[in-house]
């Protein structure tokens, strides 16, 4: 009976600490077992962001990366990265390497952050995230880090 | 009865293990003073009360303990590394237990360090003992350095002692790793030191807690309990308490170890409106 209830209630929506205990470790573990920093993980995600633009409009403060565990031995990594638009298949653009309506748009949604980058082929792009990761993070905005320098190369194929 | 593992509720069942002669069975935890030599002599004592024949090993170099939890500090002539260093015969290290004939401690050396035993000769060691017992429990030291390394290099099973915290949950967690990288997985979990009342309140992990966080089963619970303290003072494990809780709990860790099908202390392990309205319907 109670542990009908305790199930009906879910265990989450007790208070005290050991609810946080738990969710702090499997979070801490997964990434122990991976041996990959929270760090690295924005580093990660950053990096990822920055190539999935290159190819399909995305708004990178949406994106999500997370290490998942199902077993002991089964450890993944569970990306979720929800497009801008609904991918039309008679748009011409499409086939294009860069979309160039979306990143017109989010270019002007946020001009005041537009800021010079290295071309994403140059590879002083990833050393420079790399060594100024914080910095990027902080800013806020790997999406303009990410979409300004793929702007640049798409300006540069034409 | 035998040599096949009890399934435990809350995780996977361990691979039944085909070993000629004693079941080598490692205590270890990752973090220190989770309770692994409590463990150890308690576990040694319940199984010498089951009139098994019993042998603890001692491998913390350096940092000796089982003996003063034992009350067997005074008996001491040789050690571990004396065996290892051919100074005296296996059977002259093994220090016999005052109340249990069939009980018998080997001590770690105080004044060495852990390089002077390898893992190879704790396979060794225990391949001797094996014919003639039916149990050797090796106490590991903390850490997973050398000493982890000679305390699992002859085990059939690991147990894993931890806390319910966060720190010894992560060492554990770690441990486990490497137990399996050693191709001695998955372990079973013994949870030491859990208080039922603040489980109850939600501020400590419970045991379903912990092994779903882990991911392996667990064989033991054993409840904060006062007199543990005060039996390692007299040399005497609490096992041997009779009204003792923790004695209790180690007592049936040893009974499941044995083959029997012991289930688990009960932890009432919420404290809402529903419950305590079904504790008082239930006279709890």
């Amino acid at each position: 009976m109670a542990g009908f209830f305790e199930r009906m209630l879910g265990r989450s929506k007790e208070p005290g600490s050991a609810n946080r205990a738990k969710e702090r470790l499997q979070v801490v573990l997964v990434h122990d077992r991976f041996n990959i920093s929270p760090e690295r993980m924005q580093m990660m995600k950053d990096e990822l962001v920055a190539v999935i633009s290159k190819y399909v409009s995305i708004t990178g403060d949406e994106v999500e990366i997370a290490l998942e565990q199902r077993d002991r031995n089964q450890n993944r990594l569970i990306a979720e990265v929800p497009f801008l638009k609904p991918i039309d298949p008679d748009d011409p653009d499409e086939d294009a390497p860069y979309p160039q309506t979306s990143t017109l748009q989010s270019t002007s949604l946020d001009d005041s952050n537009a800021f010079e980058l290295p071309l994403l082929q140059d590879p002083s792009f990833f050393e420079e995230t790399r060594r100024s990761g914080k910095v990027v993070q902080e800013s806020d905005s790997p999406l303009e880090t990410a979409e300004d320098s793929a702007d640049e190369s798409g300006e540069k194929a034409e | 009865m035998g040599q096949t593992s009890q399934p435990v509720p809350g995780g996977r069942p361990n691979p039944v293990r085909r070993i000629s002669g004693g079941r080598v069975i490692t205590v270890t935890s990752g973090k220190g003073g989770v309770g692994k030599t409590t463990t150890t002599a308690n576990l040694g004592i319940a199984l010498a009360r089951l009139d098994k024949k019993v042998v603890l090993i001692d491998t913390d170099i350096g940092l000796r303990n089982l003996d003063v939890v034992m009350g067997l500090e005074n008996r001491i002539v040789y050690d571990l590394v004396d065996v290892v260093e051919g100074r005296c015969k296996l059977r002259q290290a093994m220090i016999k237990h005052k109340q249990f004939p069939e009980l018998y401690l080997i001590p770690a050396a105080q004044t060495r360090d852990k390089t002077a035993v390898s893992p190879a000769d704790m396979v060794q060691i225990c391949n001797a003992l094996r014919p003639e017992f039916d149990y050797i429990l090796i106490d590991s030291p903390a850490g997973i350095e050398r000493g982890f390394r000679n305390a699992i290099a002859p085990a059939d099973e690991v147990l894993i002692v931890t806390n319910p915290e966060v720190s010894a949950v992560r060492d554990a967690d770690r441990i486990i790793g490497l137990i399996e990288a050693e191709n001695k997985g998955p372990g079973k979990l013994i949870l030491n030191r859990l208080k039922n009342d603040m489980v109850r309140r939600g501020e400590m992990l419970s045991p379903a807690d912990v092994t779903d966080i882990l991911a392996i089963s667990i064989i033991g619970i054993v409840p904060e309990d006062e007199t543990v303290v005060p039996a390692s003072n007299n040399g005497i494990p609490v096992t041997l308490n009779e009204s003792s809780k923790a004695g209790v709990a180690f007592r049936n860790i040893a009974r499941r170890l044995n083959g029997e099908n012991i289930p688990l202390m009960q932890v009432e392990t919420s404290g809402n409106l529903f419950q305590r309205i079904a504790r008082i319907f239930s006279g709890g």
